[in-house]
């Protein structure tokens, strides 16, 4: 019944959004602003049918109806309230359903807004939108139904079908697979989430650029619009790899946080051209320039968000066999490949009215460094990308497949984002216009001679790590410019009399944007301080050693001191350790590596003890144990040096990206109503656009 | 030199830079990605490179020393090209066809390291290294898929044994 329901509502919200597309273009093109509204009362009544659908979905769940076949893959009995509800993400056809919520969502959003001084945008936004959420409530529809309910056949067979095939009866298994083991951890059901959020969230700016070009309004208005959409899509998104990254290290025990495996790289993508356009907006709302750019940009962001839903989702991976797996996969290239083109086409026919009367007339201007930084980020997109299909492409072009594994992108990515790195210093000191070499070295000399004096010191303290060296002495200079941003403004403020913590409140919420960037800028150098920790000198060691036996490493050693058995409550066996670690001989902390073994799905997970310090983190993995011997059990142990600035770092990153996402008393009006003479460079007047 | 031409030969510079990047870097890191045939027919060629290969796990033949943390198992042939596999019933289906086929190429596989959780019977494993001259395949790294039981995408570290 409950099935019906929601199979009902999901055909509903289907036949919604066509009716918006149809009625949206007919009113776009025939000036019949009332189709235009009934068009938008559609697209945002698809929302409450999304609604119902993914409610009836976690009500199956939730109530064990393992008829329905989606339930019998992704949950079990024995598995606890939340991960049942969770389980929406767990499994294909319920994520699918899950994007489609979060798609209907944010364009109902939109939707609801005035739209008083941009009607020309509304009925494109509204197909761009609804285009998109009809593709995927389709593949839920016609190829992946979560509804779907198992019948067993005259042939003993169990197939799935929404409605009772002929001769068959309805078939109930007893208990369901169960969620993964490796899915079962806070970090891993908020961190879908968070993806998709982010990944939906960039179709708004992406559906509002491809309004703008329609309409040909080709000033930075969509940008301004869009403007904190994409900062969201980039929140998510970012949070949502951070957490996959520590997932990654708390869960899967192999002592790292990135291993450049497709899904990770395919939810990078998006998150590398998305990062670039956030950049390069700033330089179309300031001086107009980069017009092209940004729409290229914005395009690449939404194919490369439908290509990453499609890789996470559709086990395609980096397995030769899955390619082929599931019916969605050709769906999504044909849809990729017609929005690209339809894209494209839209740009091409706009570009003369996009161009600029303004050229980048400087290496050093602040706009020629954002541009290179756009490049660079869009080759490390490129490298990132190079990696994910070069099998495929090899395998097309000489019939012999050929992969690339990390030490592909970690020789390709590190030099481009120690690059990056630089221009995130010298950027944000450089002038727009017009810059000299000599006034932007005056500059750069005291951070230059810091970054010198680090890497002496650290050449006295013995490392001798040439390219480590190159990071440290990176992140010391950018770390000063950083700082010293900060620095002067709130000295600037407290030179009018406000107090320390009053500047430096004022300093920030004064200047959102601006000082949001900053301390992004300074949680990517933290992060960058725990990836060379990490990348250069991380050690390892194993071995199998008796109760009270003892293994060292470096200045730290770990002693065996117990094993615990016993059945958890949620259907696992535990096998854990009790080991002690000691720094320099002195006992620091008692940590508690651990083996378990979910028997719904017979399968073990290794789950790590970690201690962690902001210097570096004991981390210890039990590999085996024998109960009764002598021999012992066999540890694995990583020391894993200022690992923990990844996440402080992240923390930052994630707080700096809030202060600029945080909304600002309608901005818009701010701007129009202390409206400065409009600025000149090199005596030129600036376009329009350039001005508002 | 105006700014303008200084601008454009830094923007030359930087895409010259990616391309080089990423010309090098495949280069030097390209594998092989091979079945168990492919692999044996071409052992000699093939010997001591370092290769890719997919192959089913035999139940039987895992044994694992955790002393040295030594891990033996052999694999059975599957074919690498997807229709073949579609054709066939699909992956599980196949995988489970190639550990009861008595008359499939095997491959005698060792790894060091900790003993990877989902390294099961009729598990896909997907291992990075290279075929020694005793005709044994040594795995740097070893990525294990189980397609009976989940449909989805765990990223593949959490499946590799490192």
């Amino acid at each position: 019944m409950l099935a019906y329901i929601g199979y009902g509502a999901l055909w509903l919200a289907f036949v919604l959004s066509l009716y918006a597309i149809g009625a949206a273009v007919y009113g776009a093109l025939n000036n019949r602003f009332e189709w235009v509204e009934s068009a938008r009362r559609a697209a945002v009544l698809t929302w409450p049918m999304l609604l119902l659908t993914a409610g009836s979905i976690i009500a199956l769940l939730v109530t064990n109806q393992f008829q329905v076949e989606y339930v019998a893959s992704v949950t079990s009995r024995a598995m606890p309230m939340y991960l049942k509800i969770t389980a929406l993400w767990g499994g294909q056809a319920g994520s699918l359903v899950f994007w489609s919520l979060l798609m209907t969502t944010f364009g109902s959003a939109v939707m609801l807004r005035s739209w008083e001084r941009d009607r020309e945008f509304l009925p494109w936004v509204i197909v761009v939108t609804m285009v998109t959420l009809a593709f995927f409530i389709g593949l839920n529809l016609f190829v992946e139904n979560p509804f779907a309910r198992l019948w067993a056949t005259m042939d003993g067979q169990v197939i799935k079908a929404v409605f009772q095939p002929q001769g068959a009866m309805p078939f109930t298994p007893r208990d369901g697979n169960g969620l993964n083991p490796l899915l079962r951890h806070p970090g891993m059901i908020a961190h879908p989430p968070m993806l998709y959020a982010g990944f939906v969230a960039f179709v708004i700016p992406y559906a509002f650029a491809m309004a703008a070009l329609i309409t040909n309004r080709t000033d930075a208005r969509w940008i301004r619009l869009t403007r904190r959409w994409s900062l969201a899509a980039w929140l998510f998104l970012s949070l949502g790899l951070i957490l996959g990254m520590r997932w990654s290290y708390d869960v899967l025990g192999w002592g790292g946080y990135w291993g450049w495996d497709p899904v990770e790289v395919s939810a990078l993508l998006p998150w590398l051209t998305g990062t670039a356009f956030l950049h390069s907006v700033m330089i179309q709302e300031k001086e107009g320039l980069l017009k092209h750019w940004n729409m290229v940009l914005i395009i690449l962001t939404y194919a490369l968000v439908i290509f990453g839903t499609f890789l996470t989702r559709s086990g395609v991976l980096s397995s030769v066999h899955a390619f082929a797996q599931s019916a969605i996969g050709p769906l999504f290239f044909a849809f990729i490949g017609i929005t690209f083109a339809l894209s494209l086409f839209l740009l091409m026919r706009r570009w003369q009215d996009l161009k600029s009367d303004l050229r980048i007339e400087s290496l050093l201007s602040r706009e020629a460094l954002f541009t290179f930084n756009n490049m660079i980020f869009v080759g490390v997109t490129l490298v990132a990308f190079w990696g994910v299909i070069f099998p495929i492409l090899s395998e097309l072009v000489t019939g012999q497949k050929v992969t690339v594994g990390p030490p592909f992108y970690e020789k390709a990515t590190g030099p481009l984002f120690g690059l990056l790195l630089l221009l995130m210093g010298i950027a944000p000191l450089s002038a727009w216009g017009y810059a000299s070499a000599k006034r932007l070295g005056k500059l750069l000399l005291v951070p230059a001679a810091f970054a010198v004096v680090t890497v002496a010191a650290l050449l006295v303290a013995g490392i001798r790590s040439l390219w480590a060296l190159v990071g440290f002495g990176l992140v010391a200079f950018v770390g000063y410019i950083v700082a010293e941003e900060f620095v002067r403004g709130v000295r600037a403020r407290m030179r009018r009399g406000e107090s320390l913590p009053v500047a430096a409140y004022r300093l920030i919420v004064r200047n959102r944007r601006r000082y949001g960037g900053y301390i992004v800028h300074l949680g990517v150098i933290l992060m960058a301080l725990g990836i060379i920790g990490t990348h250069f000198f991380a050690s390892e060691t194993q071995a199998t050693i008796p109760e009270g036996g003892k293994i060292t490493l470096g200045r730290y050693a770990m002693t065996y001191d117990a094993l615990q058995q016993f059945f958890a409550p949620d259907g696992r066996h535990v096998a854990r350790a009790i080991v002690t670690v000691y720094k320099d001989g002195q006992p620091v902390a008692e940590v508690h590596p651990r083996r378990d073994f979910y028997l719904d799905s017979q399968q073990p997970m290794t789950i790590p003890g970690v201690r962690s310090t902001w210097l570096d983190d004991f981390y210890v993995i039990l590999v085996d144990w024998q109960p009764i011997s002598v021999e012992g059990a066999t540890f694995k142990v990583y020391h894993q040096p200022l690992v923990g600035w990844i996440w402080i770092g992240g923390l930052v990153f994630i707080v700096g990206t809030l202060v600029a996402v945080w909304p600002e008393p309608d901005p818009e009006e701010r701007t129009t109503a202390r409206k400065k003479p409009a600025r000149t460079r090199r005596g030129r007047p600036l376009p329009r656009s350039a001005r508002a | 030199m105006s700014g303008r031409t200084r601008f454009i030969i830094g923007g030359v510079l930087i895409a010259a830079a990616v391309v080089y990047l990423i010309a090098s870097a495949t280069k030097a890191n390209a594998q092989y990605f091979l079945t168990v045939n492919e692999l044996l027919a071409r052992q000699d060629e093939l010997a001591g490179k370092n290769v890719r290969i997919s192959g089913a796990v035999l139940g039987d033949t895992i044994q694992y020393d955790p002393q040295k943390l030594e891990l033996h198992f052999t694999v059975a042939h599957v074919p690498g090209d997807n229709k073949e596999v579609e054709r066939e019933g699909g992956l599980a289906k196949v995988l489970h066809d190639a550990v009861n086929d008595p008359n499939r190429a095997h491959l005698d596989v060792v790894y060091y390291g900790p003993r990877p959780d989902m390294l099961k019977d009729e598990a896909q494993a997907i291992m990075t290294g290279h075929l020694g001259e005793d005709g044994v395949f040594y795995a740097d790294e070893l990525l294990l898929k189980c397609p009976s039981h989940y449909e989805d995408a765990v990223p593949e570290q959490a499946e590799s044994g490192n």
